[in-house]
């Protein structure tokens, strides 16, 4: 306990390990807060999932705090309905029991520079044989009300409108953003800055028919992360790929930097045939080429991360390092206590578990901490090739998607970025840490 | 060491043909390409159903006996083996090179220039610089660029694609001065000396994304490297009867680090051969890693388990020099009482 408390003590001195320490606990932090909100399956659901589930999000927007920074302001993408309150809805009854008027309004400020890419409302109405009647009109700033369409609302309407034909013909303009955002005085067709009100009222013909609406405006800027190609938000694979890619980078350096031990160990003990053996299995899987050999596996088998989970461990085990270890307990297989430990008959594996692996964890712990990082990048980069997991969402998903998609080339950084940053976070917490842990267990670094 | 080659080699066949799987594709691919050229073709259009049946079987079955697929597995990864060991490297399935040729042989040398070219200045610029740097900065140690140099070292965990993102979109993207990716312009420029201007500029950035990604960390081993050296007794011995830095640096520092020197420009000359698949996939670089990669996904078991023998071989040759380049320059090393892994 006492040598555990030192090795903090001395690790403190290091303000590499603090920071990276500090790294590893916040990233910890946001996995457990991703996997307590979102479950597997509704992240896996959510990632495939297409425009049913995202068609409230805006295509290819970068992050809400684009503005902070920006002095052109961009207009932000929101949603409101009347379903869950957000969008007022007061239904008022007339003499005719049968007929009743709903009117369901909505202001919002607009202080932005642009305007946004598209306006849409969602109608869901009940009704058993006559259909529901709304009109929608358009409040300005500045007084003015634009009438934007009157229609029979189906059980499920959609109304797009810049695609919509008559408004476009009313507002004599293609451009149906500019015409209803731009300030009339304004040479430059700027957009006009306060209040608008969207006010869509509504007739029922029948007595418990009913009309819910929903108001999105898809904006040049979504949430804290931005969208992508197919509206996915991406703030949902950049939470979730934390977990991810701290589990594959930590299962990974476990799995191989313990089983190169115990192999290692066990060789040197055993020797004759056994330590043979995997000298020369050491030697084949020097020469096999690591990466051609994952993709392969990844294009042929299967792409699950698990299985390249495997993979990666089997090939890594056999390499380079489990000469050094073996060169190691070459040494302690001479030393006292181990002759004591056979003298009194231990059996080998009691020597080789209790005895010759324990003197080696703080050789183990550096290494093992060093190596995540490789590991957490070797997954982003098996991504970025095409080879990710096809149906969890991944931080080197998310890179691989937008270079598919040319993100650089069309000047959308935030996509590329956000993952990119979050890697190199990661990747720099583990390098950190590893490094003060190799100087503080290796005592022969501590002086240079 | 042989066998260690032949095993390698063997298992690479083995996956890459993932037990016999490939076979069945490639079969049903011939199947169906034939069947469509006759049933196409004019020429057959009178021949009865049962005569059209009968020339289709016949096709299929020449096709598949020019492949080999009519051996068993197990005969023919023997074969591939063979082939494999004896460099007769054979015809790719569905790949080709530039010119339009099948050899396996000549898909690899045409990509060849272009991965040396990056690997190559890349790989010698961290090799040399770091050596040259780390022993300044071991005869220094404390002082603050030593500092910058353990402070950057950590950057070595992320791999040279990744830099290269970041490249690509400072570089390309925002500032446009230098391309996005590929060998050289489009249209390539006649004139050599134009040419090889465009090559450079193409190389900049993918080069620079290697070197930024490994040059830190291998200062820092080095450097450690050579400081442990230099605390040696007959290093202080050397200082005490006051020669020169620079002589015992060459004399007393490099001298018997030598060996552990030339392993690893010996093991760095071997990655070379095959290349940063990923690095050339993100700059579009016409290198051998971006080959494999693509012979990978045309299931191009002749091309992937080309590349991996000629890196295997390369390995075993390298490994057996070693052992004499070792008793060449370390007389701690006598012949006869060396040979590592060699056998």
């Amino acid at each position: 306990m006492t040598a555990l408390k030192n090795s903090i003590r001395d690790l403190l001195r290091y303000p590499s390990a603090i920071l990276g320490s500090v790294i590893i606990l916040f990233l910890l932090a946001i996995s457990v807060y991703a996997l307590i909100t979102i479950p597997y399956s509704e992240a896996v659901r959510l990632w495939r999932g297409g425009e049913e589930i995202w068609y409230q999000n805006p295509k290819y927007a970068a992050p809400a705090w684009f503005n902070t920074f920006s002095s052109k302001k961009e207009p932000v993408s929101f949603a409101v309905r009347t379903t869950d309150g957000s969008m007022s809805k007061t239904t008022t009854p007339s003499s005719d029991p049968e007929i009743s008027s709903v009117d369901i309004t909505y202001s919002f400020d607009y202080a932005y520079d642009g305007v946004p890419q598209e306006l849409l409302i969602y109608f869901t109405s009940q009704y058993k044989e006559k259909f529901s009647f709304v009109s929608v009109s358009w409040i300005t700033p500045d007084g003015r009300t634009i009438r934007i369409a009157d229609m029979a609302a189906s059980s499920k309407l959609t109304f797009r409108f810049s695609q919509d034909q008559k408004l476009q013909k009313r507002l004599k303009t293609e451009h149906v953003m500019q015409a209803i955002f731009a300030d009339p005085e304004s040479p430059t067709q700027a957009p006009l800055k306060g209040q608008y009100q969207l006010v869509i009222s509504g007739t029922t013909f029948e007595k418990d028919a009913t009309i819910d609406a929903e108001f999105v405006l898809h904006g040049e800027l979504f949430g804290a992360a931005g969208t992508d190609k197919y509206r996915r938000d991406l703030l949902l694979p950049l939470l979730y790929g934390t977990p991810i890619a701290l589990a594959f980078g930590l299962l990974a350096a476990l799995g191989t930097s313990l089983l190169t031990m115990v192999i290692a160990a066990i060789g040197t003990w055993y020797g004759g045939w056994v330590d043979e053996l995997i000298q020369r299995i050491t030697e084949v899987n020097l020469v096999l080429p690591f990466l051609a050999i994952l993709i392969m596996v990844g294009t042929f088998y299967s792409r699950s991360i698990w299985l390249m989970l495997g993979v990666t461990i089997l090939l890594s085990i056999f390499s380079g390092s489990i000469k050094t270890y073996r060169a190691i307990f070459m040494q302690s297989k001479e030393s006292s206590y181990i002759e004591a430990a056979r003298a009194y008959g231990a059996s080998s594996s009691r020597i080789i578990f209790s005895y010759l692996i324990p003197r080696m964890v703080p050789l183990l712990i550096p290494a093992l901490v060093s190596s995540v990082p490789s590991f957490v990048f070797l997954e982003a980069s098996l991504a970025v090739l095409g080879l990710g997991d096809p149906v969890l969402p991944t931080w080197g998903k998310v890179i691989n998607d937008a270079f598919a998609d040319g993100a650089l080339y069309q000047g959308r950084y935030y996509w590329v970025l956000e993952p990119a940053v979050l890697l190199m976070i990661t990747g720099f917490g583990f390098a950190m840490l590893g490094f003060a842990l190799d100087r503080i267990f290796n005592p022969r670094l501590r002086d240079v | 060491m042989m066998v260690t080659v032949t095993i390698a080699v063997y298992l690479t066949i083995l996956i890459a043909n993932m037990g016999g799987y490939v076979d069945t594709i490639m079969r049903n691919e011939i199947r169906d390409n034939t069947t469509q050229a006759i049933l196409a073709n004019p020429n057959y259009r009178s021949l009865s159903t049962e005569a059209k049946a009968e020339l289709i079987r016949t096709k299929i079955a020449t096709e598949e006996n020019r492949l080999g697929l009519n051996q068993p597995f197990a005969v023919r990864s023997i074969k591939y083996l063979r082939n494999a060991l004896t460099l007769n490297l054979g015809r790719a399935i569905n790949m080709k090179s530039d010119q339009g040729s099948k050899e396996v042989r000549l898909i690899l040398l045409e990509r060849l220039p272009a991965t040396l070219l990056l690997t190559g200045s890349s790989s010698l610029i961290v090799f040399f610089a770091s050596i040259f740097i780390a022993l300044s900065l071991s005869r220094k140690y404390g002082s603050f660029w030593d500092k910058v140099t353990i402070a950057f070292s950590p950057t070595s965990a992320a791999p040279p694609w990744f830099y290269g993102i970041f490249l690509i979109l400072i570089f390309a993207a925002v500032f446009k001065i230098l391309p996005f990716g590929g060998l050289v312009d489009s249209p390539s420029p006649d004139n050599p000396l134009e040419y090889g201007l465009s090559v450079l500029k193409h190389l900049i950035l993918p080069a620079s994304s290697v070197i930024i990604s490994t040059i830190f960390f291998s200062i820092y081993n080095w450097r450690t490297f050579f400081l442990i050296y230099s605390s040696e007794d007959y290093v202080e011995m050397a200082k005490a009867k006051g020669l020169t830095p620079r002589d015992i640096e060459r004399r007393y520092i490099l001298r018997p680090t030598l060996p552990t020197i030339i392993t690893s420009f010996a093991l760095l000359l071997i990655t070379l051969w095959t290349g940063f698949i990923i690095t050339e996939t993100v700059f579009l670089w016409p290198g051998l890693g971006i080959t494999l990669f693509r012979a990978i996904g045309f299931y191009d078991t002749p091309v992937i388990v080309g590349s991996t023998i000629i890196y295997a071989y390369l390995l075993a040759i390298t490994v057996f020099l070693l052992d004499f380049v070792y008793a060449l320059v370390d007389p701690r090393v006598k012949v006869g009482s060396g040979g590592g892994g060699a056998q």
